[in-house]
This record gives C-alpha cells, structure tokens and sequence, in this order.
C-alpha cells in the first residue's frame, strides 16, 4: 500500500508529506487547525539569515496543496488507529468549517460583516477577529472558517449575515463532522510543540503586568502580519519600545518546571533583539542568560554580530523578578553574575523567553498512536534510528520529539520521510 | 535526449505584459509606495494589466496571477517581489498551469536589492523601484518560449564517505532497491566512531555499534563498498553522474568508473589540533579530548591521574574559529565522566565559557557528571585560563578569585573542522564551502540536505559539527531527498541555457575554454541540405552546448567574437534593452 498518514501540517509535516509525494506516495497530511503554517507561520522572520518566515514557507505549503499525491484535511483530528507497520486503519474526523472549501475564495467579505468579534488566537489574543474569519493572511487553503462557539447563527439561530453578503455561495451551516477512514502504510507523527505558559511564575508578573509579554506574542508585535502590522508598540500605552530586557531560560532548566534547555531561545531572543534595532535604530536590547547557547551554523556569529552591530547586550545573570514601575515600566531585577551583585534595570518592555513544551494534545495523540512518550512528554525515539517511535511503522520528527531549530526539524522531517517510505516501498 | 514538448505560445504576437507587485507584508510596502509603483507600471509600453498583493505567493496572489493571464490575455508576467533564488519557480508553476510558457515570466527583485536596502529613505526607494520595474517590463517584452530537455535516470547513487552517516544513507537507499556504491578514503568503514570509546548520552560502546553497522553494510547485496579510494574526478549531471575513483582496495592502485544518478557528500569532519595552545605539541602531558578517548578506547592511560583538567573552547569562539564546536562540552563530559568512573579519585576539572548541552536529554547529562564529581568552572574570554610550570591559572568567574589547579594531564577541547581535502572534493562537485570549509547547503533554513547543484546532497558534519543522532537523521534525510530524484524515470534540464546560431560559428573554440562546466563540444557540421552564406562549410566543426550541463551563466556568450553563442534567457537584446530602459530611452 503505498499510502502514508501525516499528523501537522507545520514545516516538519509539510517536509515530509513533500518528501513522500515526490517519490510517488500518496499522503495524507492531517492538521488540527484551517491551515497549514504551524508554528513558523507565526514568526517574523528567522535566525541567522534574517529570512522572511512567511516568504520562505509559504512557496512549500503552496507546493504541498498543489502536489497531485498530497490529499489535505484540514480542521481534523486522529481518532483512532488499528492494524500494523504496512498495514495501518486509521480514523480521522474532520470538523466542519461551515463553509464550503470548494466555493470559497477567501475574499474575506464575510469577516467585514460579521458583528461578533473575539481575540485572535493566531495572534495570541493580541487583535481581535470575527466569528467567521481567514486564519492567517496567507492561509492554504485559503478558505474562511466560522468558529461553531462564537457564531450566532449556530448558537443561537440568528443572524447569517455571512451566508447573506457571500459571493461565492460557500456558507454552510449544515455542514456536520466527518469521519474518514483512510488506509495506510506507515504513519509520521509532525505534531509540533507548545508554548510554557509563564503564568506560574509569579515573580515574573505575566498576565499581571501588561509590559511582560512571552517571546511569540513579541514575534506577532513584531510581524508585518501582526497586530500592529509591525509597529513594535508596548501594550500598557503604544508607545515605541526602545529598551527591551530578555530574559531566558523562562521555565527551562528549572527544577520545578522543565529541567531541559530549550535549545533555539538564545539565538531566537538574540533575533528579536536585531529586528527591533532594524525597525528603530534607537533600540537598545539586554539578553539576560544563564548560558548562551547557539551552536547551530552560523549561530554563535549572529549573536557576536548582534553584540556588535545591532546594540545587544548579552548580560551573564538569571533574572530573579520582575517588578512594574510608574507608567507600567518593567524592573528586571538579577544577579549580576560577573560581581554577584544584585542589580536592577528599567526597561520599557520585558520579554520572557519561555521554554518550548509537548504540544497540549501530545499525550492524547501518543495514546492513539500506542507510541511511547518520554519523561518530559515529548515522543520518544530510539537514539540510533531517532525518528522511530517505539512502535514499527509509526515515525516522528520536528519538535513533538523536543526542542528543535527549523533546519533540524526539516531533516528530521526528511529522515521520517525515508523511514516511511521503506515501510511502504521497500 | 527528448525534446520536451514545446507550448505553441505565438511569439510574434504583440507582448500583453501584467504586472503584479507584491507588498510582502511589510517587507516592501513598509518602505516603498506600491500604489505609486502600480499606476507608473499601468503606464509602461506593452502594460495591459497591473495589481498588487499582500503576498503574491500565497494560494490567492497565485490564482490572481492565472486569472489575470486567462481574462487580460497576458503573454507575459512580470511579478515584482522578493528573490528568483526561492519563488521564481513558484510563479513560473503558476503560468504554467494558466497555459504560459515559464519562460515568458520575468521576476523583479523590489525587495532584497530595493526595500531592504534603502530603508531610510521612501522616495527615492520608489523611484528605485519603478526604475526597476521598467526595465523588468521592457525585458518581459522580448522574452521567448523555451523548451526543456528530459532526461533519463540512472537509479544509482554513489555516498562518498563511510562513517555513520554514510552507512545510515546507503543502508536507507539499499532497502529501498537502489544501488550504492559507498566510497570510503580509510582501508576500513566507519569513520570516526572507530576511534571513540563512548557515544554520550546512551554511554554505548562506540566501536561495537560501528561493527554492527559495517556488518549490515557488508551483507546488503545492494551496497558495493569501495575502501582505500578517493574521487578523482566527476562528470555528468543530474541522473548520469560518473565519478572516476581511485583505489587501492584490491592491491595496486586503480582506477573504478562509478555511475550514478546522485551523489551524498557524508565525509565527516575532524578536530582540530591546536599546536602552539597551551602547550600542545611540546609537553606531552597535553592532549586533546580525541587522543584522551583513544587512551580510554585502548585502555591506554597513565593510572593513578591525580589531577585532570579540561579546557573548553581551546582555537573556537576565537578569531581562528568564530563558531561553537557544538559537541565539543558534551564530549569533554563524557570523557570527565568515563575519568571518574575509572578512579573516583581523579580530579577533574572543566574549564568553560557556555556549557552547550541543548536539548531535552543533555541537561541531565550535565547534571550526572556534576554529581560525579567533575568540577565546573567558568572562565570568560577577557582572563583565559594560562598554563605555567604544570599548573592551570584561571579567574572563576563564580567564584571571583583566581585558581591555580596542579595538572597531571591537561586536556583541550577543540572544534571540529573540515575534513581534510574537503575543499577538493567541493571543487570536482562543483558545489560550495562556507568560510571554513564545511560544505554550503542549497538553503539555511529550509533545504539543509540539498545542494544548489541537483542531484547532489549532504549529511552528517561535512555540513556543521552535528551529535551521533543529527548526522543519523540527516543521513536518513538525505536519502530521502536523493530517492526523490531516483524514483522517477526521467528528469527535467533547465531552458535557460546557451545555444549556437551555427552560420555564426567560426569553430574558433574560445567558448569551450571558457566554459566551467564543460557543456561545449565540438562537432562536424553534418546537416548535408544547409547551406549557410556566409557561413560554416559542410564538416567544418562548430560548437553545440550540452544543455544539462550548461548552467545558462553566458561566460561563452561574452568570449564568442561572432556572437554565435547567446543565452537563450538573457540574450544581448534583452539585456540591452534593459539598460536602454534604466538610462530611460
């Protein structure tokens, strides 16, 4: 059977699923959201190039919706799974969009007359989109969505205004949940990672201090797809961020929350500092860091260069608290680690690099899978043959095994690929 | 060789020229006025449509563009935008599927050469810009139909280097069916690893799981192992290599014809060996962390040590070695640990700057060789540690006081750099080396298996130093890539390459000479029937361009003295047009 399951549709899925139909596979790529994108359609742009996320990922999700071998299923879940390496049945249930993939243009003249408005969770909250509404801008498929627990017509049975003012006639608000059955050959698991939710770390006033903001929500401030169309403007009052603390090892090597490192927040950290110098050469960045690491290709010289050239300071010391000033300024108070002194700084906005985590749905997935998950949740894989999950037949790659930089997930992606296809070809 | 099948575009039609202009979120129209430049390209000669996009390579910008050409009629598009290195495909794919030969589409670099480089400065950015479109447009208008060649492949593939990340790739490919012929330098198999003691973080016997993978590789009928042997030379292209290697397997040395579709490039790098540092040559109590995991290996070294100390960093993070040698702390512990283990009595220091144990599992390795008793110390680059009279002197950063730590052996731990003749091999591929001599992939982020050359890929730490279980991944990977070549019957050459007005040609040769790739031949003009006036005579020789290997740079177009040679993408016309436009004529 020379059929292949994907599970995401992030660039680890995305590889993969190109890799497989390319050698005359048929995948099936199954991701949970509207769109394909993942994570790294959530960023600005990535280190050491400084390359514009959405330009380098958008041409691959674009060839992975064209490509006559790649069946998409957007907006679906893995039910269950049965059968064996070679061999497997699995259950997929798609959700409805309510709209009609065929017949939608994404012209986005529905979103400009739905009344109902919520926070955008592709934005992490931090702009607000309606009830009906396109994913991101360069969603694929680039179709609407109506979300079943804002919309009121579906709640309530009023309104439609959408269905009223669609050109294409694509609103459909009988659409019900699907299940498919698919069979397949082997199975790569792509799912990805999630965000530590700093919140439990009090000391750090997130959520309480509206200036303390996570390292994603920062890259969203940061896009031009973002909420401020990157205008880097702090919360508490727009006005221009020019002195911006990081601070690393948010959740990470911390006996109480993760005791790993979460491998690309050093040089991630060290980017967001050189973007915002690149939007206001007025910007001044202090990186607080325990160790700095970045020992990818070309890593340690982008952060030797942004020390340089782009007004960053490295500063040896682990952040101990936050505390807000007047006119909702953060103090990051620490230890300096080259006097042991404590010290403080003032700055206009803090940004907490917060550890990489399994992905929320991990240990749901991995029981339907039956594969093993490791001490920290993420999927784990034999050492030697590292993107083998402990059952035959199911592979994984990207950061569901871990903390991973895009280029590692990509050959990660490309190992599973070569592993799968032995299942179904060999 | 097939023609691919010509599309009947109608070249002599007048030129319908649309023009789409991306804003690339903020990339271009935070700096440029893409309105502006929208109703100044409405206006140019042969314009009959022109529009902008958010993205123009998103699902909607694309289906804008084959709209465009099915409702305007278009002949040509002009997409100004980002770089052809990443989306010229995208939007060639485009046209194609709206009927457009990929050839009549032309992309203007508004972004990399224009918006990102003159931030400061609107204006004149835009005006920039429109120059830039001009003359993108103007070349659009003299754009041709091209055909591409097909091409057969040779389901073979040729991995030179056989360390692990060699073995994993040929094993991959083999149980897939193909054929590989697997190019060690060494007399034996496996690389590195048969030198280690133990591979951190499992603690494994390093040369047992070598053993067995050489096993493996010796009972696959699909592998032919060729040891003693290095590359002499490579000819050939996409799908029809042919590497002439030279080996002394069988005794005397000779040399092996090897044909294959694609060629891995798995040959590893090694450490670097820091004469001059510290000590290191002259004082044989200095040693590298490689040469002390061999005494380990072997069971080698002086018993009782008293006192060890390592020193990170030794020739990397410096001028001579910018980078991190990424494996080089997780090494250091395993040694320090495999130290203790032997004798709990051993001191051992580790001097470092950043300790890089990244990822899930390292912490706690981190953390075990703590508990064993290896002893930490930080240092920073403004007070190195210094050796005199057995004796390290460090400032502990930490601890703020300066140490002097007696030294039975001291270790260093030094990057990992090229394999020696890795530029060698880099210049018979004809593919790239970064600054250090690691080999340069097609892509940063997103193609970090690939060449820019097709049908050439990487693995393992030719690429960058890489842990035991990235270099597995990427040799894995990179068989899939190269099965994404090997499983189809053909491939396709480019239509941007040179070609020959043959009653041009005077047979003079200057174009061969010039040409990096070898693409030229010579050939009997044998087409009896034409006459040429004035021209070649029947069996006078002229040039013919092989057009797979033909990279389409016009080195030959530039020596040729008749003009007979031209790239077909770029002939002297467009090009001139192009300026004519810039200077505003």
């Amino acid at each position: 059977m020379k059929e292949v399951l994907v599970l995401g549709g992030g660039i680890a899925g995305i590889q993969a699923a190109l890799d497989l139909a390319e050698q005359g596979v048929r995948v099936h790529l199954v991701e949970r959201t509207p769109s394909l994108g993942g994570r790294m359609a959530q960023l600005d742009k990535t280190f050491p190039t400084n390359d514009c996320s959405t330009c380098i990922l958008s041409p691959k999700m674009v060839d992975c919706a064209r490509h006559p071998n790649i069946v998409l299923h957007t907006c679906s879940e893995l039910q269950a799974v049965a059968g064996e390496a070679g061999a497997f049945q699995v259950r997929v249930l798609q959700h409805p969009r309510y709209v009609d993939e065929e017949r939608c243009t994404g012209c986005g003249e529905c979103a400009l007359k739905c009344p109902r408005k919520v926070p955008d969770a592709f934005n992490l909250g931090l702009s607000q989109r309606r009830a009906i509404y396109l994913y991101f801008p360069q969603a694929v498929p680039l179709v609407m969505t109506i979300d079943p627990e804002q919309c009121t017509y579906l709640l309530r049975g009023k309104c439609g205004l959408c269905r009223q003012v669609c050109p294409a006639g694509a609103i459909d608000f009988e659409q019900k949940e699907r299940e498919l059955t698919l069979e397949v050959g082997a199975i790569i698991v792509a799912t990805g990672y999630d965000f530590y939710d700093p919140t439990p770390l009090s000391q750090y006033g997130y959520r309480r201090y509206p200036n303390v903001l996570t390292a994603l929500e920062f890259e969203r401030l940061i896009s031009a797809s973002g909420p401020t169309g990157g205008h880097l403007r702090r919360p508490s009052d727009s006005r221009p961020a020019r002195r911006i603390g990081f601070v690393q090892c948010t959740g990470s090597r911390h006996v109480r929350h993760n005791r790993y490192c979460s491998t690309v927040c050093c040089v991630h950290s060290t980017k967001e500092a050189v973007l915002a110098w690149e939007h206001d050469p007025e910007t001044r960045s202090y990186i607080f860091y325990t160790d700095l690491r970045g020992s990818g290709k070309g890593f340690r010289e982008y952060m030797d260069r942004a020390a340089r050239e782009y007004q960053v300071t490295f500063v040896h010391g682990r952040v101990a608290q936050i505390v807000e000033e007047d006119d909702h300024n953060p103090v990051i108070k620490y230890e300096e680690a080259a006097t042991s002194r404590p010290q403080r700084m003032t700055v206009d906005l803090a940004v907490l690099a917060t550890s990489l985590v399994p992905a929320r749905d991990a240990p749901r997935v991995a029981q339907i899978l039956g594969i093993e998950l490791d001490e920290f949740g993420f999927v784990r894989v034999d050492p030697f043959a590292p993107t083998d999950t402990s059952r035959p037949g199911v592979l994984a790659c990207g950061c569901c095994l871990g903390p991973a930089d895009i280029p590692q997930s990509v050959a990660q992606a490309s190992a599973a690929a070569a592993r799968a296809a032995e299942w179904v070809l060999g | 060789m097939r023609q691919a099948k010509d599309r009947a575009e109608e070249t002599d039609e007048s030129p319908r020229i649309g023009v789409f202009i991306c804003h690339c979120g903020h990339n271009i129209a935070g700096y440029l006025d893409v309105p502006a430049l929208v109703e100044s390209a409405r206006a140019l000669p042969g314009v009959v449509w022109a529009g902008d996009h958010l993205f123009t390579c998103s699902d909607a910008g694309l289906a804008e563009i084959r709209a465009a050409i099915a409702r305007h009629r278009l002949n040509r598009v002009v997409v100004a935008s980002c770089t052809p290195r990443t989306h010229e495909p995208l939007f060639q794919a485009a046209c194609e599927e709206a009927g457009l030969n990929r050839y009549l589409f032309e992309l203007v670099n508004i972004r990399d050469q224009c918006s990102w480089v003159h931030m400061n400065d609107r204006e004149l950015a835009t005006a920039k810009a429109r120059d830039l479109i001009r003359m993108g447009v103007a070349r659009a208008a003299l754009l041709e139909p091209l055909s591409e060649a097909e091409l057969p492949v040779q389901p073979e593939a040729a991995i030179i280097g056989g360390g692990m990340a060699g073995m994993t790739a040929a094993l991959s490919l083999a149980r897939r069916g193909f054929a590989v012929t697997l190019i060690e330098r060494e007399p034996e198999l496996g690389g590195i690893l048969r030198h280690l003691d133990r591979l951190y973080p499992t603690m494994v016997d390093a040369r047992e799981l070598v053993a067995r993978r050489v096993a493996e590789v010796r009972e696959q009928a699909n592998i032919e192992v060729l040891t003693s042997a290095t590359v002499q030379a490579v000819k050939g292209y996409i799908g029809n290599y042919e590497l002439t290697v030279r080996s002394r397997q069988f005794g005397p040395e000779m040399e092996l014809p090897v044909r294959a579709g694609v060629i891995i490039v798995a040959t590893g790098a090694q450490e670097f060996k820091p004469f001059g540092l510290f000590g290191y040559g002259d004082d044989p109590r200095v040693l590298t962390q490689q040469e002390l995991e061999r005494l380990l290996a072997e069971s080698n070294l002086p018993s009782p040590i008293s006192n060890l100390v390592m020193i990170q960093c030794v020739g990397a993070r410096d001028e001579t070695h910018p980078y991190c040698g990424r494996i080089c702390c997780l090494t250091a512990m395993k040694n320090a640990m495999r130290l203790k283990e032997r004798d709990p009595h051993t001191e051992v220091y580790l001097l470092y700057r950043d300790i890089e144990v990244h990822g899930t599992h390292f912490e706690d390795y981190y953390a075990q060789a703590r508990d064993l008793g290896v002893i930490f110390t930080r240092y920073t680059p403004d007070a190195p540690p210094q050796v005199a009279d057995g004796r390290v002197l460090v400032y502990d950063e930490l601890l703020g006081m300066r140490l002097s730590i007696p030294y039975d052996l001291l270790v260093l731990s030094t990057p990992p750099v090229p394999a020696a003749g890795a530029r060698e091999l880099a210049r018979l591929l004809k593919v790239p080396v970064d600054e250090y001599g690691f080999f340069l992939e097609a892509h940063v982020k997103l193609r970090p298996l690939d060449f820019a050359t097709d049908g050439i890929y990487l693995c393992g730490s030719a690429h960058w130093p890489a842990h035991l279980d990235e270099a597995i991944s990427q040799a894995l990977g990179a068989a899939a890539r190269a099965t994404t070549i090997l499983s189809r019957e053909q491939v396709r050459s480019s239509g941007a390459v040179a070609r020959v007005e043959e009653s041009l040609c005077r047979g003079c040769e200057r174009c061969a000479q010039a040409c990096e790739f070898g693409a030229i031949e010579f050939v009997e003009l044998e087409r009896a029937g034409v006459l040429y006036r004035p021209g070649p005579s029947l069996g006078q020789k002229i040039a013919r361009v092989n057009p797979v290997l033909c990279k389409g740079c016009g080195a030959c177009a530039v020596v040729c003295p008749t003009g007979a040679l031209q790239a077909s993408h770029f002939t002297s016309r467009q090009v001139t047009t192009m300026i004519q436009a810039a200077m505003g004529h």
